[in-house]
């Protein structure tokens, strides 16, 4: 048993970078999503096919980043 | 290995597919994703879980030296058993586990080179068995703590300046714009960095497939913000895991002296009453 048809690909959301990694192992696919800074795992999903796996990860990881709170840079000094 | 001081702590995914189930080699997988392990894993490796095997449940600690000599003897390590480290998040809590094993004195731990993520995406052989092992009655030494910093020591190194402080968060939990890795819970009170603080996240320490940079790369990152091992260096994150994948890169990689792993880290500190804290870049 392997990791097969191993894909990475980023793309934003919520306003953040995310690296998204999908596979397949046996008969199941994997979708993992990562905060590409600092690089962090904020979502995981398994499914029949790539793309059903994808649309939960994205789903999942755009709820969790769409929580994060950001302080305003004006209040940051420098 | 690419000119680093302690070549001999790091192996290629090649060699772990040669060796991982050698007697006299032990693979453990770590992940911040806990779940990780059981999608399939390196043949012959066990799992072990950061957040409930690698810390004390109770006391916010590393493990305590009787549940670390249990750990080791229920995973059928022996003083001479070559134990190999790797996980998710370009081993982010295998380095963690690494630094423990240091702590309590492990001879021979190593790192596979680029962790769990390069092992699937070279599609090399996985298994959803858990191996057999041989129970050990495993004794350990130190604890020694000249790797471990604490909260007395980073108060000291910020006030004098006499202690390299190195920040591996990413730029926006250092700057205070957001208090925890985006996606992730809030673990603090107050945003920023510890004052004297350098910027160097840990992931510029990798190569885009996960494995480490050349040492004359690294060095020339950390050299650029003026760490260079010729003082003691703290490395701190959020909890301590990320802060301890940069302290194997300045210790074992570059081969500096004197640097510790602060894992109270922001958490600690960005809840401590009367803390100073900087913000901004």
């Amino acid at each position: 048993m392997k990791a097969e048809s191993f894909s990475v690909s980023e793309l934003e959301l919520a306003g953040w970078p995310v690296r998204v990694t999908s596979y397949r192992i046996g008969e199941t696919w994997h979708a993992k999503a990562d905060n590409v800074s600092p690089g962090a795992n904020i979502a995981r999903a398994r499914a029949e096919g790539r793309e059903q796996a994808e649309v939960k990860v994205i789903e999942r990881a755009s709820e969790r980043l769409g929580a994060t709170r950001r302080r305003p840079r004006a209040d940051l000094g420098s | 290995m690419s000119g680093y001081a302690h070549p001999e702590v790091l192996v290629t995914t090649d060699w772990v597919d040669h060796h991982s189930r050698d007697g006299g080699v032990r693979v453990v997988e770590v992940d911040v994703d806990t779940g990780s392990y059981d999608e399939g894993h390196v043949p012959g490796a066990i799992g072990w879980a950061w957040d409930s095997q690698l810390c004390d449940t109770v006391v916010r600690d590393i493990l305590p030296k009787d549940r670390f000599e249990k750990l080791m003897g229920d995973s059928g390590i022996s003083r001479d058993t070559v134990v190999v480290l790797y996980g998710d998040n370009n081993n982010w809590f295998a380095a963690w586990a690494f630094w423990q094993l240091k702590i309590y004195g492990h001879p021979d731990v190593r790192l596979m080179n680029g962790g769990r993520v390069k092992w699937l995406a070279e599609g090399r052989e996985l298994s959803l068995e858990s191996p057999e092992v041989a129970p050990t009655d495993y004794s350990a030494s130190g604890p020694d703590l000249s790797i471990r910093a604490f909260l007395d020591q980073v108060r000291e190194a910020s006030g004098s300046g006499a202690t390299d402080l190195v920040d591996v968060r990413s730029p926006a939990e250092f700057s205070g714009e957001i208090l925890a890795p985006p996606g992730l819970p809030e673990t603090c009170q107050r945003g920023g960095h510890v004052p004297g603080a350098r910027s160097i996240p840990w992931g510029k320490t990798c190569a885009q497939d996960g494995t480490f940079k050349s040492a004359g790369a690294l060095r020339e990152l950390y050299g650029a913000e003026g760490i260079v091992g010729d003082r003691p260096i703290v490395a701190y994150c959020r909890i301590g895991e990320r802060s301890s994948h940069s302290w194997f890169v300045l210790k074992y990689l570059l081969g500096y002296e004197g640097v510790s792993n602060y894992d109270g880290s922001w958490t600690e500190w960005g809840n401590l009453v009367g803390a100073p804290v900087e913000r901004g870049a």
